[in-house]
């Protein structure tokens, strides 16, 4: 297997009060630097909470926003320039909110011969032939194509999302939340449909999502972002079953789950650290039960537990514990 | 066509471009009407009266024709107008559409430039730049046009703004669109309606602006008429001969007021929150509609439910959003509705206090008792009484909630005193003790806070503070913690099911997640297309639902825990609630249906000792139903 993304030491800082000319007042460090791969025909999935640096990890991942420090590879290649028509071919989004992806004035032709004619340069013959491919894998009639995003349900939506995703003929698709505006019965669809066209095109998906149960059920390795930085990453079965990260433990024990019976994993309020006023050593350690003076003193580094498990903690959890 | 028909609700509108047809229609004819020449002076004939001899409307003072002068001046008055609006229009949406798109500082130089320009006083700006470019009509019309530039370009930019940061923008930049592109083919159509309606309530505006300048000479130039210089060559036969200066002052109102008519129509009809009748006003409580006998009483429920039926009338159809609901809960009891968008959870507990937006809601049949008395139909004073006192609410998202512009403290204050007489200090007292019991650290200091000075989950528990405000004996929760974080969602289910163990409320709690129903409810009630399919204690249904659709949906959920999988999917999407069929609603996506789930009504029938289902082919044999 050979890595189909590579990030090393990428990095997002926000300015904070920004002035007409000169340096702005602050920054906000909205992903610390962080370094991860992603194999060939991987499921890569990210959770964390609101405010973990998701969104904008997944936002420098496809060129929307600059990275300020830290380079992204693609098979070996590094992408330098934020610019999405380059990285669009390589990698594709897929939104959270499918109506709102889709121009409401625009057909759903003139949606999909989008990335085939700018990405692409195909001529209309070539694009109706690869739109008509295209949405037999997705399970969408063709008649919908002459329709406009406001008559479609949100899981028709979403196919058409992924529809236009592929059709960019990327071999990599950052998933961000795709399924948490459905409900239940069609999330499902749509999951299954993602695992049939991985399959079926060998792509390699970044699965972003809040929930921890969907997250599992789809990726091969789960990687756990807290303020910013991975605090922990491993393979999927593992992680949330025997978390090493105590942040990744009050995450699994917060999830509701049929048959656990009902109880706050966490005493105090938890706050998120102030992003303006980031705190020195952990940034987890106030909502630790295991911190000592160690964590106040110095950020942990992602280091190797056990079982390809990594962790960013001083004092991870053991089995036993 | 439709944009015509809504055009026509409105009377005044449909006047207006009655009269601005007419008007255009004759400005446009002009030429070919058999007028006589509008700049041929004839002193002999100065002055005439109306209706006199070959002059319809008199003559003026140089005895030229005044119905012919007025002709030709509208024609005038009107391209001028209509034409400055345009300029404005399309430099000041060019500008703002660039301002808004491109943001930062691209954004602030241009609208601080935007700024200056509004910073001086109108009509001065007007004169300034007429007197830089010498007078004549053509430079009135770019004086008005650029006068206008700022209204189009800051009304512009806002929308942009909008548009810029939506999710169809980004996906446009990643197949490789050029900004330029955007521009046009994303952002453009979608600001089109906004420039419509911009312009159609500010031409007659630009027509009037125009007439001013004439009016001052510094418009069209004699011998040529536009309905500004007419006035203004009139100004001096005022006293002596008003007919002058009524005919042209007479037709400036007929424009601009059919204009202004017209244009607040045409704003009305374009503007999609109004034409979802948005801004209609709902009426205080939901409109009740009931033919059948109203149900009696019966049970130990505090609160029960017996065929509530409500329904949303939207032009000719019809949808049955609640078809035939029965509940019941009990004091200390937490009951459980689950179900998927559209299945009529919600429409339910709006339902119970009356708080469905009529129109388009109607409650069709059906009862709601509070401690044995009928809540539908109830006066509005009893609605209002129990309303936040005896049953409150939570809603899913506290942001949306709570008034941004007042304390929290001051929200719960104004809960207390609307429904007891207490001194403000004394509510105060009670507001800190409320934030105190959900459990807000230092809420002496908290209950000052503004809404967005909290997090999600502190704003939640305020929203918890006030539903406790008044000691309720009911809380309906709409899925109260859907927009948290799972960490902050567990402390939210932990302190709601502290307080109904403490103070034994009774809870209705709607969610569409099974394991928040596995932890919190005692009892649930599965909604499918608007009626309950299935209810009974949670842990027996959790552990063998009995319903096809329970059993499917269940499967859907992945839970933690049991790794990498395929999921279960249910086939095919919920039937439209307007378009119900026969028989089970679930049929066409259920795998064991029969010929007999479609030909006629199934009832929720008891099954087992302490649960009931609508189904006749259940998924679990009766003997089994108990947990």
């Amino acid at each position: 297997m050979s890595a189909a993304l590579k990030l090393t030491d990428l990095s997002k800082t926000f300015p904070v009060g920004k002035r007409l000319f000169g340096a702005p007042k602050a920054g906000v460090k909205a992903v610390q630097p962080l370094s991860l791969t992603v194999e060939q025909g991987e499921t890569l999935g990210i959770v964390g909470e609101s405010g973990c640096g998701k969104s904008t990890l997944a936002r420098m991942l496809v060129g929307l926003l600059p990275p300020t420090t830290g380079q992204i590879e693609i098979d070996g290649a590094p992408l330098d320039n934020a610019d999405p028509a380059t990285f669009g071919q390589k990698i594709q989004y897929v939104f959270q909110d499918p109506i709102s992806s889709l121009n409401p004035r625009k057909t759903i032709r003139q949606i999909m011969d989008a990335p085939l004619r700018h990405l692409h340069g195909m001529d209309a013959k070539a694009r109706t032939a690869r739109i008509a491919e295209i949405f037999a894998a997705v399970n969408l009639r063709e008649e919908f194509l002459d329709r406009y995003p406001h008559e479609f349900s949100g899981g028709q939506a979403q196919r058409i999302g992924i529809a236009r995703a592929l059709a960019a003929d990327a071999r990599i698709l950052i998933l961000d939340e795709p399924v948490s505006a459905l409900d239940v019965s069609v999330q499902a669809q749509v999951l299954n449909l993602l695992a049939d066209l991985k399959q079926k095109f060998g792509l390699t998906y970044i699965f972003i999502s809040h929930d921890l149960a969907v997250v599992e059920a789809v990726s091969d390795r789960v990687a756990v972002l807290y303020f910013g930085s991975v605090v922990e990453v491993g393979p999927a079965d593992q992680v949330f079953a025997a978390p090493r990260h105590p942040y990744t433990r009050l995450l699994a024990d917060s999830a509701p789950v049929v048959g656990r019976a009902l109880a706050a994993p966490e005493a105090k309020e938890t706050e998120l650290p102030d992003p303006l006023n980031p705190p020195e050593g952990c940034a987890f350690r106030a909502r630790c039960p295991r911190a000592t003076e160690v964590c106040a003193g110095a950020v942990p580094s992602l280091e190797v537990q056990s079982d390809s498990v990594s962790a960013a903690c001083f004092h991870p959890l053991a089995d036993t514990d | 066509m439709s944009f015509l028909r809504l055009l026509s609700r409105n009377r005044l509108a449909l006047a207006g471009l009655i009269v601005m047809s007419v008007v255009v229609l004759l400005a446009l004819l002009t030429p070919i009407l058999p007028l006589p020449d509008p700049d041929v002076t004839n002193t002999a004939e100065r002055f005439k009266k109306p209706f006199s001899e070959r002059a319809l409307l008199g003559t003026d003072h140089l005895g030229r024709d005044l119905a012919s002068r007025l002709m030709w001046g509208t024609r005038l008055s009107l391209a001028v107008g209509f034409a400055a609006a345009v300029a404005a229009a399309t430099i000041g949406a060019a500008i703002g559409v660039i301002a808004g798109f491109y943001g930062g500082r691209v954004d602030n130089v241009i609208m601080r430039g935007v700024d200056m320009l509004m910073g001086f006083p109108y009509i001065l700006l007007a004169l300034a730049i007429v007197a830089a470019l010498g007078p004549g009509l053509l430079n009135a019309l770019i004086a008005v046009a650029a006068v206008n530039i700022p209204f189009f370009a800051r009304n512009i930019r806002g929308v942009t703004v909008g548009i810029a940061h939506k999710e169809f923008v980004d996906a446009a930049r990643l197949c490789g669109m050029s900004n330029a592109r955007i521009i046009i083919t994303e952002v453009v159509p979608n600001v089109v309606p906004v420039i419509v309606i911009a312009m159609s309530t500010t031409i007659g505006w630009m027509i009037l602006e125009t007439a001013g300048l004439s009016f001052l000479g510094l418009g069209s130039q004699p011998p040529q008429a536009d309905l500004g210089s007419m006035l203004g060559e009139a100004r001096s036969a005022l006293i002596t001969n008003p007919h002058t200066s009524v005919v042209p002052g007479a037709m400036i109102l007929v424009i601009v007021m059919a204009i202004n008519l017209l244009g607040d129509g045409v704003r009305d009809a374009l503007d999609p929150r109004l034409k979802s009748g948005a801004l209609s006003r709902p009426m205080p409580t939901t409109m009740v509609r009931r033919t059948d006998p109203v149900p009696q009483p019966e049970g130990d429920g505090i609160l029960s439910l017996r065929n509530l039926q409500t329904q949303f009338h939207v032009k000719d159809r019809i949808y049955k959003a609640v078809g035939g609901v029965d509940l019941s809960v009990r004091p200390g009891e937490c009951l459980g509705i689950i179900g998927e968008s559209g299945s009529g959870k919600s429409v339910t507990a709006l339902s119970i206090m009356g708080l469905v937006a009529s129109p388009p809601g109607v409650i069709t049949g059906g009862a709601v008792h509070y401690k044995g008395e009928d809540l539908i139909g109830a006066p509005y004073e009893t609605l209002r009484h129990l309303r936040g006192d005896r049953v409150a609410y939570i809603f899913q998202d506290p942001l949306a909630t709570l008034h941004p512009l007042y304390t929290v403290g001051a929200q719960l204050i104004e809960a207390i005193q609307s429904h007891h007489r207490t001194s403000t200090s004394e509510a105060r007292a009670r507001a800190i003790e409320l934030l105190k019991s959900v459990r807000i650290p230092n809420a002496e200091a908290r209950v000052d806070n503004y809404p967005h000075e909290m997090s999600g989950g502190m704003r939640q528990r305020v929203g918890i503070a006030m539903a406790l405000a008044n000691d309720p004996e009911v809380i309906i929760a709409d899925e109260p913690t859907t927009a948290l974080d799972v960490t902050v969602q567990a402390q939210i289910l932990a302190l709601l099911d502290d307080l109904r163990r403490e103070r034994g409320l009774a809870i209705i709690f709607i969610t569409h997640d099974f394991g928040v129903v596995a932890q919190l409810c005692d009892r649930v009630a599965v909604m499918y297309a608007g009626r309950i399919v299935e209810e009974g204690p949670t842990d027996a249904i959790l552990n063998a639902p009995a319903h096809p659709y329970t059993a499917r949906l269940m499967a859907c959920v992945p839970e933690l825990g049991q790794g990498r999988r395929q999921l279960a999917a249910i086939p095919g999407l919920p039937p439209v609630v307007d378009k119900l069929p026969a028989g089970c609603a679930f049929a066409d996506r259920c795998p064991k249906a029969a010929s007999a789930c479609r030909s006629g009504d199934i009832d929720l029938g008891p099954f087992g000792p302490a649960r009931k289902i609508r189904c006749i082919d259940p998924e679990i044999p009766v003997q089994e139903a108990t947990a």
